[in-house]
Order: structure tokens, then sequence, then C-alpha cells
């Protein structure tokens, strides 16, 4: 080996807490980096796999009733590959000591078999036997909400008849990830799950033996979805067909596929973020190494080393840091990753999680790591290179300082000499300055991310259920009714008040552009359901015209003024056009909003309601839910106080881990700044500090001139972090903007306070740090020592 | 001039000495010092590299404490003496002058002095200290612009600045070349008559002597020779 090689292994060891720290720091930049990347990745692939795997359909379609021998038919349309009929119904549940309403979506499966497509994947117990009319599987999160497991049983209203259940299996489904009832907005595992029996007592109970109303396809590779949506539309439509639709509208893999874009911005914020973090400490760090080897350097040119020979010697170094830190960095990444993709299988319910690791993103992590260490060796080792070597021998000269702008202006009496020193020192190294501060900015800006997201949602549940939504209940009918039922659902004790609404299925056009929603009939003047207006103040809905829920005008493009094509998908599908008067502010969902009259009168029907929003008495509500449960036209009801509840709860554990990370991420990175900051200040000022000792200045005197530069620095970084985090959020809000809900951008002044809170924390933290490493001062050495 | 023993004794030490541990091996630095310092007297200690000059003038300047024996400076005992209690020591009593000057960067020649100035009880003005020291052209201008004579003469400035009642010098002409090394040793000197402050300069360049009231010699941690100079010679006579 040769001698400068021995030389690069010596000083290694013998910087080895120093260079464990650096490397340290690249730990947990590459870490970050590859955990989130891969898990990500992981999601995305074990999705895929799941589809493939358990035959997901491309195309879904549910309608009226129509008889076995169509689906014949639909399997000779040209790209079509499988066709699954099914029976698909929603039921009333009765779990044994639990009141409250619960709808189940109950699906029909063939015999001792996990079907031909959709199919369910058994997480415990068995499948259904053949001939066993009462046998289910249950959906695994229903059945964890409330403890249930093969062999327990459960009641179903089944078209009006109670019927009691076993359970013999509990599954997971690709097609019901997400498990949110039709209606509610968020999932809520104890009043809503999904069911599965056997196909004959299910369409013997709804009249459809030797027919279906349900039909799930897949696709030969290359065929587009919407040509066979076409195709099955005109198919269906004398079988009262409700319009099909693709995979990407189904809405589990929707929501999941919101979520995972969510996922997606985040995984690229954070680990940008601490990957320049960690650069910035790494050049700091380096920089302060390089200088202190100055003398090293000048000895090695003395010697007759070329400049380059000087500068590969020490990239070198840095490097076996760098590839050190990278080595830990992605064992730990992957570990975590693991982790992390582990929680996310549980979270979304997938039977198994592919951890994937692509080498693009190891190797961007070795590329982003390994290139700003070396530029910022580079830049720190051509300062030693360019003196000549005897210069370099002797000791630094005095850095060059002068007066700084505010003294400049004329302020320079109102600042006493230590102050001076803080103000000048700042000003001198100004590129270095606004990095220091910059990473102090991005650390509070990270952690207003964290609050942000419980802030908007605690907004987003309160304009929508307390402004807009103000009943206690809606009743889905099993199909459209006489508005007289409302006489008498008001009829039962406790029921204060109830508003009819009619809703139907349809697809809205303007121009070349589509949306399938439902549009909903409501009473004008009602006081259970509001529209608001971008201020929140309620909406007047004229007697003609629709009012569209802004997102839905945007993604239409259309205006008040315009006329909106709508392509009705129940009954006889008529299509109608009206005008467009305004647009609502909603957070939840996009609808078409006319008076319920105006749409009976459109449908040509008579005054038909879909379902009722009430006003319930809490002192009666059991009995309502017992009699809500009793009326076979009430096909589910959703009780909003405990769907928001629960929603909470599930809810609450994600954020609460959200904002622990970026909390414990914001005072990693703004200890990691200010901490290393000052450190390198204390070695480049020891001496002037130590020489400030021996003329008198007392140990709370000198930390002044070294913590005033932090508290200085802190403070500027704080309104720029707010900024940031503003910026961050709103970043955040737009990305996670999309049609099933928008995010508001709302910070609550505590937003704003934790963050600086947190920052001023760790800035304190290391301001102690550096008090304490000042007493070990050494004024002895330091005044004979060239540096 | 010599002097006698009715003047009154600055610093009194008595059986003084300091070990330290440096690597794996144990340096005795002082080997058992007795010495009185006397009220306005110009003293240089002369001795090779390790005879333990510096380590008896931190001790003095209440920098370093000693491993035994016990050190006076007027009546405060400095053996016994707290951190705080030194800080306060160094703050009212003490100016010191460096090998390498140890001027603060960031501030200029005047604000060099007022940092210190604006910490002490009965200071003379900044400009004045400068004015002693011949750079009363130079006050704005910050250590990067002054030579190393300049930044040497500016140290001087801030240590006599806070009057002070002892001055301690170590090596202040170790940096400099001879003709700027008698320019700073001038302004020493002129201090030292002018405003009567007891001062000690330790150098191991023997030509300083001449200008000293008393010569102590050491070696290996131990006083060899005292002798008092008949007469002082001016800076500008000595060489070396």
């Amino acid at each position: 080996m040769r001698a400068i090689d021995i030389k690069l292994w010596r000083e290694l060891w013998g910087m080895r807490m120093q260079a464990l720290a650096i490397a340290l720091v690249i730990v947990s930049g590459v870490s970050i980096f590859i955990m989130s990347l891969s898990t990500l990745d992981s999601l995305y692939e074990s999705r895929e796999v799941y589809y493939r795997n358990h035959h997901f359909a491309h195309v879904f379609a549910s309608l009226k009733r129509a008889p076995l021998s169509l689906a014949k038919h639909i399997e000779e349309i040209p790209g079509v590959d499988k066709v699954e009929t099914r029976v698909v119904a929603l039921v009333n549940i009765d779990v044994m000591g639990f009141p409250d309403p619960v709808t189940g979506h109950l699906l029909s499966l063939p015999d001792n078999s996990r079907g031909l497509l959709n199919q369910v994947y058994l997480h415990n117990g068995r499948l259904i036997e053949p001939g066993q009319d009462n046998e289910i599987l249950l959906s695994k999160e229903f059945a964890n909400a409330h403890g249930l497991k093969p062999g327990d049983k459960l009641r179903a209203t089944i078209n009006g008849r109670s019927k009691k259940l076993t359970i013999v299996g509990i599954t997971l489904s690709p097609e019901f990830i997400y498990q949110i009832a039709p209606g509610a907005l968020f999932p809520d595992y104890k009043r809503y799950g999904v069911l599965w029996m056997a196909r004959k007592p299910l369409a013997t109970a709804y009249d459809m033996d030797g027919a279906f109303n349900d039909v799930t396809l897949t696709l030969s590779k290359g065929t587009n979805p919407e040509d066979i949506i076409d195709r099955l539309d005109d198919m269906l439509k004398s079988y009262g067909g409700k319009g099909a639709y693709a995979r990407k509208d189904q809405f589990s893999n929707r929501f999941l596929s919101e979520e995972l874009k969510q996922q997606e911005t985040i995984a690229t914020i954070f680990p940008v973020i601490f990957f320049g973090v960690a650069a910035f400490l790494l050049n700091v760090v380096i920089s302060r190494l390089i200088s202190l080897e100055r003398e090293q350097i000048a000895g090695l040119k003395a010697f007759g080393y070329s400049d380059l020979a000087v500068g590969l010697h020490y990239i070198k170094l840095v490097l076996m840091i760098v590839g050190l830190g990278l080595i830990g960095g992605l064992f730990l990444g992957i570990w975590l990753g693991k982790g992390l993709s582990n929680i996310y299988m549980v979270f979304y319910s997938l039977p198994f999680m592919l951890y994937t690791l692509k080498p693009q993103v190891i190797l961007a992590a070795a590329f982003i790591s390994m290139g700003v260490s070396v530029i910022g060796t580079l830049y720190a080792v051509r300062g030693a290179i360019k003196l000549p070597p005897a210069q370099a021998m002797r000791p630094e000269p005095p850095a060059v300082y002068r007066a700084t702008l505010l003294e400049r202006l004329g302020l320079q009496s109102r600042f006493s000499q230590p102050t001076r020193m803080i103000l000048r020192h700042v000003e001198r190294r100004p590129f270095k300055t606004m990095l220091t501060t910059l990473g102090i900015a991005m650390a509070c800006g990270i952690m207003m991310t964290g609050s942000f997201q419980e802030s908007a949602i605690d907004y987003m549940v309160e304009v929508q259920y307390s402004m807009s939504q103000r009943e206690d209940l809606i009743a889905n009918f099993t199909e459209p009714t006489s508005d007289r039922s409302l006489y008498s659902l008001q009829g039962i004790q406790g029921i204060e008040h109830a508003e009819g609404f009619r809703s139907v299925p349809a697809r809205l056009r303007f121009e070349h552009r589509f949306y399938r929603t439902s549009v909903e009939g409501i009473e004008p003047n009602g006081d259970l359901l509001r529209l608001l207006d971008t201020e929140l103040r309620p909406i007047q809905l004229p007697d003609n015209g629709v009012i569209l829920t802004d997102y839905l005008a945007e993604i239409l493009h259309i205006q008040p003024g315009d006329r909106l094509t709508i392509e009705v998908l129940e009954g006889n599908r008529p299509t109608l056009e009206v005008q467009v008067v305004g647009t609502t502010k909603q957070y939840l969902g996009v609808t078409a909003y006319l008076q319920r009259r105006a749409l009976n009168q459109l449908l040509k029907e008579g005054n038909a309601i879909s379902g009722a929003y009430l006003r319930v008495d809490k002192r009666y509500e059991d009995t309502v839910y017992a009699k809500l449960k009793e009326m076979p036209r009430v096909a589910g009801v959703i009780i909003h106080d405990t769907a928001i509840q629960a929603f909470y709860d599930t809810l609450a554990e994600t954020i609460l881990f959200y904002t622990f990370i970026t909390t414990l991420l914001g005072a990693t990175i703004s200890f990691g700044v200010v901490y290393n900051s000052m450190r390198i200040a204390l070695s480049e000022r020891n001496r002037e500090l130590a020489s400030l000792r021996v003329l008198g200045f007392t140990r709370g005197e000198v930390a002044y001139i070294l913590l005033g530069e932090l508290a200085l620095l802190t403070l500027i970084a704080i309104p720029i972090g707010l900024t940031i985090g503003y910026g961050l959020c709103a970043y955040m809000a737009f990305e996670f903007d999309t049609d099933l809900y928008r995010i508001p951008l709302v910070l609550g002044q505590n937003a704003y306070a934790f963050a600086a809170t947190v920052v001023i924390v760790s800035a304190l933290v290391s301001g102690y740090m550096i008090w304490r490493n000042l007493a070990h001062l050494d004024m002895v050495a330091v005044l004979k020592s060239k540096e | 001039m010599s002097q006698s023993d009715n003047k009154n004794v600055v610093f009194h030490a008595e059986g003084l000495t300091k070990t330290y541990q440096m690597g794996e091996v144990q340096v005795h630095a002082l080997r058992g010092i007795d010495l009185d310092l006397y009220q306005g007297e110009l003293v240089v200690m002369l001795g090779p590299s390790g005879s333990g000059k510096s380590t008896l003038l931190n001790i003095l300047g209440g920098l370093d404490s000693a491993t035994s024996g016990n050190v006076t400076y007027m009546d405060h005992n400095l053996v016994m003496a707290s951190e705080k209690e030194l800080t306060e020591y160094r703050r009212y009593h003490v100016g010191f002058v460096f090998q390498f000057y140890n001027l603060i960067p960031s501030l200029t020649a005047l604000e060099n002095i007022a940092v210190v100035t604006e910490i002490s009880r009965n200071p003379m003005k900044p400009e004045d200290a400068l004015a002693l020291v011949g750079l009363s052209e130079r006050l704005h201008h910050f250590p990067a612009q002054l030579s190393g004579g300049e930044q040497q003469r500016v140290a001087i400035a801030r240590a006599i600045a806070k009057n002070p009642d002892v001055l301690l010098c170590d090596e202040p002409t170790g940096a400099l070349d001879s003709k700027t090394g008698i320019v700073v040793l001038e302004a020493l000197q002129r201090v030292n008559e002018e405003m009567g402050t007891t001062t000690a300069v330790i150098t191991h360049n023997a030509g300083i002597a001449m200008m000293a009231d008393r010569v102590i010699h050491l070696a290996d941690g131990k006083i060899t020779e005292v002798h008092s100079n008949e007469s002082r010679l001016r800076p500008k006579e000595l060489t070396w």
C-alpha cells in the first residue's frame, strides 16, 4: 500500500467519531429515500399482483334484472375475455349486542369457489360448502370491528325476511380494498360490511333464479374499456342497466389510487428535503475537516504531490465515509421500507406485500449522496490547494470582515461589540447563513404539514356536516317511492323532521367532457341539506336549473349560463338538458343539484323520492333504528355522527403517526442543522472565543456571541419556515385534490405555533449543548496554537 | 535602576508546582517556584522552550491552576479562586498580550479595544489607547487590513485600555521580524513607564532581557537565576 493510502486509512481511523457522524447524516438521508420510494413501489407492485392473481375485473355493471342467457351475448363482444354474473343486494344486518343499523353488501358466490372474477382471498376459515344456504364469508374489517370469527352467527334482513347466517370464513377481496357504504364518504367498519353467500339462496330471495343483477368482465389485452362499456350499456339498456364503468372508476380502486398518488407526493417531498439537509450538513462538516487539514495539504504539495493527487486523496477519504453511510442507509432503508410496507399491508387490507426495491432507486441514492459530497469536497479542497505551500503552513491570516449593511446605514452605535461580531459573522458568509436559515426553515415547514392534515380534515367535516349536511340520519330506500312515505317516517316517535330527496345515477356532459355521478333532487328550502356558496352562505335553489359542486364545474369546464346534458342511467334513461345556474362549495364528492320536484318532472314521474334526511331526537335513537330496520323499503341507514367518529378513530392513528413522523423529522433536521452549524462555528471560532474568555469575558458573555447568532438565525428562519410550510401545505392540498374530496388549505394558529415551538425547543437544546461545550474552551492551548 | 525590597509586592508565589498529563507522559512543567513581582517593574522571564515560563505566566494570569503551592495577587488567593473569581480577576486586573495577537477578526482596531473597555470599571478611551501605541491613523481597520506589528500593537492597546494592574505578555515579538518587534517593545515600555503598570514579558529571546528591570531565568520548571539590570536599554538599542 502506498504511504499516502496508509495515511488515508489512519486518518479515517483517527477521525472515526467525526466520520461516523457524517456517515450517520448520509444514513438518514439515504434510508428515508430508500424507505419512501421502495414502499411506494411495493404498494403498486403488490396491488398489481393482487389484482392479476385474483382476476380483478376490468368492467363493472349493475342492472335491474337480466336472464342468464344474456351472459353468453356479453361474452361474444369482441375484446371480452371472461364474464361473471352475480346477484348483489344491500341488506340490513343485525349483530348481537350492537343496536346501530348496519348495512351489508351481499354478493353471490359460486358454490365452494372463490368466484371466477374478483376472487376472494380466504384469510381464515373455509369456503361455502355446496347446498349450505346459511353460510357466509365475511370481510375481514367488519369481522375485526365486531370481533366475529368463523362459527359465529349474525342475522340479515334479506328482501324483507330475517335470516340467521353462519360465518364460515373471513376474507379479503380486490374489489373491496377500500370499504365504504354507498352514499357514505368515510369507511365505517362497524356499520358497513361485505358478505358473500351461495348464489342459490340469494337468487331465490330476490327472485333472480336464472337471472342476474350484476355483471363484471375482464378484457383481453389491448382492449379499450370505453368501447366495451358502450356495447355493454346498449345490451343492458332494456334490462334496467345503471351504466357500466371501468376499473379506474371502480370505487375501491379509485380511492386506493388517489391514496397512492398522495403517498407519491409525500414520498417525493420528504426525501428531497431530507437529502437536501444531509447534503448541506455534509458540506459544512467536510469543509471544516479540510480546512483543519490545511497544513497537511501544504505539506503534501511541498513534497511534490500534484493538486490533482491531493484532491483525489481527499475525495477518496470522503467517498469512503459516504460509502459507509450509503451501505448503512441502504440496509436501514430496506428494513424500514419492509416495516412500513407491512403497516400499509394491514392498513389497506392487502393479503400480501411484495417488497420491491428497484435498482434505479439505489442508484439514485448513490448518485445523489456521492455527487453532493464530491462537489462539497472539491469546493473545500480547491481553497486549500490554491495556496502556495509556504503560505499554507503559516497561520491562517485573520478572516476578512467588514461593517454590515445595518451599520453602514448608520445604526452602528446601537450595537455592542459582541452584537457587531454576530452581525458581521452572519453577513460575512451570506451563502452559508442562507443555507443554515433555509435548513431550519425547512424543518419548520415540514412540521406544518403534520398539523395541516389534521386541521384541514376538521374543517372539511365542519363545513360538510355542520353547515351543509345537517341531518342525523339518511335513510336510503330500496327503490324510488312516493313522497307520502315521508309521513310514515315522521310518524315514528323520535323523528322530528324528514326531508325527501331523489337521487339518480347519471352521466353529465358538456361539450366533449363528461362525468359520471348522481343527480340529486332536494327540497328548495331544506333545513337538513343546504347548499353553500364560496363564502359558506346558504344558496337559494331556484325553481329550474341545476347547481353543481364547484369542482364538478371545473372538471366539465362549465359555467353558470351554459346548458348541461344529463344522461340518466336509470329507468327509461332519458337525456335531459338543463341550464347551470350556479356552483356550490363542497369538499367531499361531486354532485349536481336540482329541486326535487323539477327532477321528478324531468323524469316524467310522480312525486318520487329515493330516501330521506332525518332529524332525530337523541333520546329515541335506538327506537328509531329499530323501527327503520323493520321497514322493508329502507335499504340502509347512514348515521353521520358515528360515521364521522368512526372515521376519526381510524384516521386518528394515521394522523398521529404522520404528525409524529413529521415532528421527529422536523426536530431532527432543525437540531441537526443548528447543532452542527454551531459546533462548526465553535470549532472555527474557538480561538476568538477563548481569547475573549482570557480577556475576562464570562462564559455567558462568550456564549452570547455564538448563541446570539443561533437565536438570530432561528428567528429569521421561523417566518420563512412558516411561509415554506404554507407553500408545502398548499402544494399538498393541490396535489391531493380529487373528485372524491378536496383538502381545504386551512392552517390554524396552532399549526404555526406548534412548528415554531418545536424549532425553538430544538434550538434551545442545541444551544444548551453548545453552552456546555463552552465550559471546556481551552484558554491556554488556544493561545499557543496557530489554529 | 534596581528594585528595592520596600516596593510593594504584587505577586507572591511559593513552592509552585504544575504537573499535567500529555498523552501518556507526565510533564512536570513547574517544579517548585518561589517568586515575588513588585509594583511597577518590568520583568523579563527568559528560558528555552519547555522551561515552564508560559505555564508560570498562565497561572499568574488566572488562566491555569497550580498543582500545589501558593500564589497571591495583592489580597487575591489565585489557587483557591473559583472559576467566577478568576474571570473577574482577569476582567478587572490583568492585561494580556499574546504571541499570535488573538484579535477578533470581525471587529475593527477600535472595536477590538472597545470590546474590553465596555466590560471594564475604569477604562481609558479606546482612541487614547491606540494613540499610545501609535495607531491613531488605523482606528477603523479590521485585523485583516493590518500588518503583524500593527495587530500586535492593537493587542497591547487592548491590554492596557482597561488600566490593568498587571500586563502579562507571552512572546509578544515571537511572530514578528526584529524591526517590527522593536516597535512593539517600545509600545510596551512606554506603557510601563507612563502608566506604571507592572509588566511581565516572557521570551526565549535573550536580547530582550536588557530592557527589563529584572530578568528571571527559567529552565526545567525551576528558577535558575534572577538578576537586576543596572540600567534599562531602550528597545532601539537592543539587538537580536
